[in-house]
């Protein structure tokens, strides 16, 4: 298993591993956000915590469809699934290895474009601690779907259309906890939901994959 | 292998196929392109279930390899053949470098490599798995004559060790341990003008 992750993460930071997609987009957006709202302050830092959620939720997006369909391509998902390695481990290492190369970046950068985007000083810690307790949600939910569509080409598209939903709630629970954070206000509900709901989510879709991925290498 | 029924996109491929391997012993596969063949080996590897049929290998002691050779293209030989011997739970790369005299290749990148040489480490592979049965597609591919008479004796060695290979070639490999089975004969009748005749009627 160990080795899996090791060898993951070392694709991923390799030429062409597409590690730091994520994170440049997510700065990206966050910088152009300001040119685009305008210089109201107010305007911004009232904002800034659903603008780094969503900024970080279509960042995670980008770069799913690489967790099965690389493997897929040069045939190590079919060796993989004849190794002794069980399928549902692989399902989660690669999710892990997503979150590791793009979730934990992405948690990193927040605190820095928050001030890009004057966040209030109480947001700073809900922010970093929801998307700490939300990115690895993401990250599984969307190895599942790139276990749904790893055998269809360009499968992009149909990847965001199956994951964006199953994204929501998280979305719905992340920017709750940075908002009510910014706003000075008690925010231990929704993160508790988050943080539900980011266990349900380790603790099943792995699973799920699995058995998406054995019925996409028939 | 009793009677086994093989099917591609739910349509089966090959029908009535039993076979038995045994140690020391290897299995070469014949018959025209699209007759099945690759799809017989990834039901006896366990990528997809038979409809009908048993197989009684123990999946734990098959090493498949198919027509990709499942190199990453930025790790080294070293490094892919390292990360194949730790998913397998082995730790014999040297043995399997030497035997497909990858040693001058060790350091270099997957994506660097020519067709043959890939080919050669996919091959490599199957050494450090340190699996007894060897399920091969089309093994030999891309090689030349020099490393197809290699892997003929990389074969050959592991035959004499109790090993057991299925493979599917058009080549002769020159092996005299080996048997084999022509799969035209199991060709699936399609009953689909049955079907549609009935379903007229």
């Amino acid at each position: 298993m160990s080795a899996l992750l090791i060898r993951d993460l070392r694709l991923a930071m390799r030429a062409g591993g597409g590690f730091g997609l994520g994170l440049s987009f997510f700065l990206i957006v966050v910088v152009l956000i300001p040119f685009g709202v305008g210089p109201e302050t107010a305007l911004l830092s009232k904002i800034a915590p659903g603008v780094l959620w969503v900024a970080a939720l279509l960042a995670c997006l980008l770069s799913l469809d690489r967790i099965f369909a690389l493997d897929f391509e040069d045939g190590s998902l079919d060796l993989l699934a004849t190794s002794p390695l069980p399928l549902e481990g692989v399902a989660a290492v690669k999710a892990l290895a997503h979150w590791l190369t793009t979730g934990l970046p992405l948690v990193l950068a927040a605190p820095v474009l928050g001030l890009l985007m004057s966040l209030p000083m109480a947001g700073f810690g809900p922010i970093v601690l929801s998307l700490l307790l939300g990115t690895p949600a993401l990250s599984v939910i969307g190895a599942f779907g790139a276990a749904l569509t790893v055998g269809i080409k360009r499968g992009g598209l149909l990847l965001s259309l199956l994951v964006l939903p199953l994204y929501v709630p998280t979305l719905i629970f992340g920017a709750e906890v940075a908002r009510r954070g910014a706003e000075g206000q008690d925010y231990m509900t929704p993160l508790l939901m988050l943080a539900g709901i980011s266990a349900a989510a380790l603790a099943l879709l792995p699973f799920a994959s699995a058995a998406v991925l054995r019925v996409n290498l028939r | 292998m009793s009677n086994l029924t093989v099917a591609r996109g739910g349509l089966p491929v090959l029908e009535g196929v039993s076979f038995a391997l045994s140690a020391g012993r290897a299995l070469v596969l014949r018959g025209p392109n699209g007759c099945g063949k690759t799809t017989l080996l990834r039901t006896v590897a366990g990528l997809q279930p038979a409809p009908v049929g048993e197989i009684s290998l123990d999946r734990e002691a098959m090493a498949y390899g198919a027509h990709a050779d499942g190199l990453k293209a930025t790790l080294t030989v070293q490094e892919n053949l390292s990360f194949w011997a730790q998913a397998f739970g082995t730790d014999d790369v040297e043995a399997a470098i030497d035997s497909f005299n990858l040693d001058e290749l060790r350091t270099r990148t997957a994506g660097t490599l020519s067709a043959g040489q890939k080919r050669r480490l996919g091959l490599a592979r199957l050494l450090v798995t340190g699996r007894p049965v060897w399920i091969l597609d089309e093994p030999t591919v891309s090689l030349d004559a020099w490393s197809v008479k290699l892997f003929a004796e990389v074969v050959r060695a592991h035959l004499a060790a109790g090993g057991m290979a299925l493979l599917a070639t058009h080549i002769d490999l020159g092996l005299e341990e080996a048997e084999e089975l022509e799969l035209a004969p199991f060709k699936a009748v399609s009953r689909l003008g049955d079907d549609f005749d009935e379903a007229f009627l």
